[in-house]
């Protein structure tokens, strides 16, 4: 990320946090915090992110670790996809009085 | 194009497209710097604001107020942190921002210069206090920086519930003695001004207040806010069965608005440079935590290292 200043470098790591809402449902990103271990980034999740009973399990993930796609790749990360539009269902014209399709 | 305009031109139109800028996104170093400004100040607020309610969970005057006093102050304590680690995806870290605070460097609300005189001042800080909190609060999920409209979205959430329980104290003590009467009007009357500067000076003497619309990080200028407030309160108030301490607080037929006076400008510039009744054992108590914490920090470090080579 951005620079951090000399001062901060024995900083407890940075954890990003994702919570599972409920059986069926993916964990979701919801914020980052700061702790020393696993352990404790997990029970800071807890206390910080699910005070009224918003998940139903916990996954606490070291920045560090994480892998991102640089927005300054944007276009051509992603710019395969522009083109093909016959990827989507809307492109194919089907008459009205064909059912279920 | 340089480089640099480049980036700008894609910066603007996003803005324009009315899209949320991220934290790794390239963006001028003045908005930056105003974000940073904005949320600190907004993250100090609720730590400090923590603080004087803080002060009566001791003296709660029954387990039930005192479970719910807790866990609105462990709320403030949880919602400070959505926004430090906001602020964080700006390049600054906790640890800076916690020294900028104890420092004097940075700001935080003016009203939690105040003191609180009695339990119903509990009520009357979730009620009016955290009302204009809402009002200001609503419209920043809705703000370009992405980060600090999903945490304003959680703390939208849970601020409800701070409202509701300090209306419904003050409403418990109306039912009640006289005296108990006389303490809710006598807390309203010291609040309903401090609360009407939550918004911030007029818009006339609010410099920032227009980059801050253009760039989509404040939605609304401060007078509108207030003036939103205002309308909100008045049949709260009623409701209530309070008087809000302002002679000129009419309701005008022709704006469909309330007009009222305006609070007294001069106390707010002296208690935003440190002047209020409780800038000096705000900062000091906030200093005293943090450094009798540190042997916590130290040990939590040692364990998770000896942890590592374990």
């Amino acid at each position: 990320m951005s620079e951090v200043p000399e001062m901060v470098q024995d900083d407890w790591p940075l954890y990003e946090i994702f919570v599972r809402g409920k059986r069926g449902l993916n964990h979701v990103h919801v914020g980052s915090l700061h702790a020393a271990d696993d352990e404790m980034a997990l029970r800071h999740a807890r206390d910080v992110y699910t005070r009224r009973n918003e998940g139903v399990s916990i996954w606490a993930v070291r920045s560090d670790a994480i892998a991102a796609s640089s927005p300054d790749e944007k276009d051509p990360l992603f710019a395969p996809a522009n083109d093909k539009v016959y990827r989507h269902p809307t492109f194919y014209s089907i008459p009205d009085d064909v059912p279920h399709m | 194009m340089t480089a640099t305009e480049s980036l700008e031109k894609q910066f603007d139109e996003t803005i324009a497209r009315n899209d949320r800028i991220e934290p790794r996104d390239w963006m001028p170093e003045k908005y930056r710097k105003t974000l940073i400004r904005q949320v600190a100040q907004h993250a100090h607020s609720e730590i400090i604001g923590m603080q004087p309610e803080g002060n009566w969970i001791t003296r709660a005057p029954s387990l039930r107020r005192k479970a719910i006093l807790l866990a609105k102050v462990q709320d403030e304590a949880g919602h400070g942190l959505y926004l430090y680690s906001a602020c964080e995806t700006l390049g600054v870290s906790r640890r800076e921002l916690t020294e900028l605070l104890i420092e004097g460097q940075q700001k935080y609300s003016s009203i939690f210069n105040y003191p609180t005189l009695s339990y119903a001042d509990v009520g009357t800080i979730g009620w009016l206090v955290d009302g204009a909190a809402i009002c200001n609060q609503v419209p920043l999920c809705r703000t370009s920086y992405g980060p600090y409209g999903r945490s304003m979205i959680r703390i939208c959430k849970e601020e409800s519930f701070h409202q509701r329980q300090g209306f419904e104290l003050l409403a418990t003590m109306m039912r009640g003695t006289d005296e108990q009467r006389a303490m809710v009007q006598e807390s309203v009357d010291r609040f309903w001004w401090p609360a009407l500067m939550m918004f911030g000076p007029p818009d006339a003497d609010s410099p920032n207040t227009e980059q801050s619309m253009a760039w989509g990080i404040k939605r609304d200028t401060n007078d509108e806010l207030r003036q939103k407030f205002v309308d909100m309160t008045v049949p709260q108030a009623e409701a209530l069965g309070v008087t809000l301490p302002d002679p000129s607080l009419v309701w005008n037929e022709e704006r469909g608005h309330h007009d009222f006076g305006q609070p007294d400008w001069d106390e707010f510039m002296r208690v935003v440079k440190g002047g209020g009744p409780c800038n000096a054992q705000r900062i000091a108590h906030r200093r005293h935590a943090h450094e009798d914490g540190a042997w916590v920090r130290e040990a939590a470090t040692a364990f998770a290292a000896k942890g590592a080579s374990a």
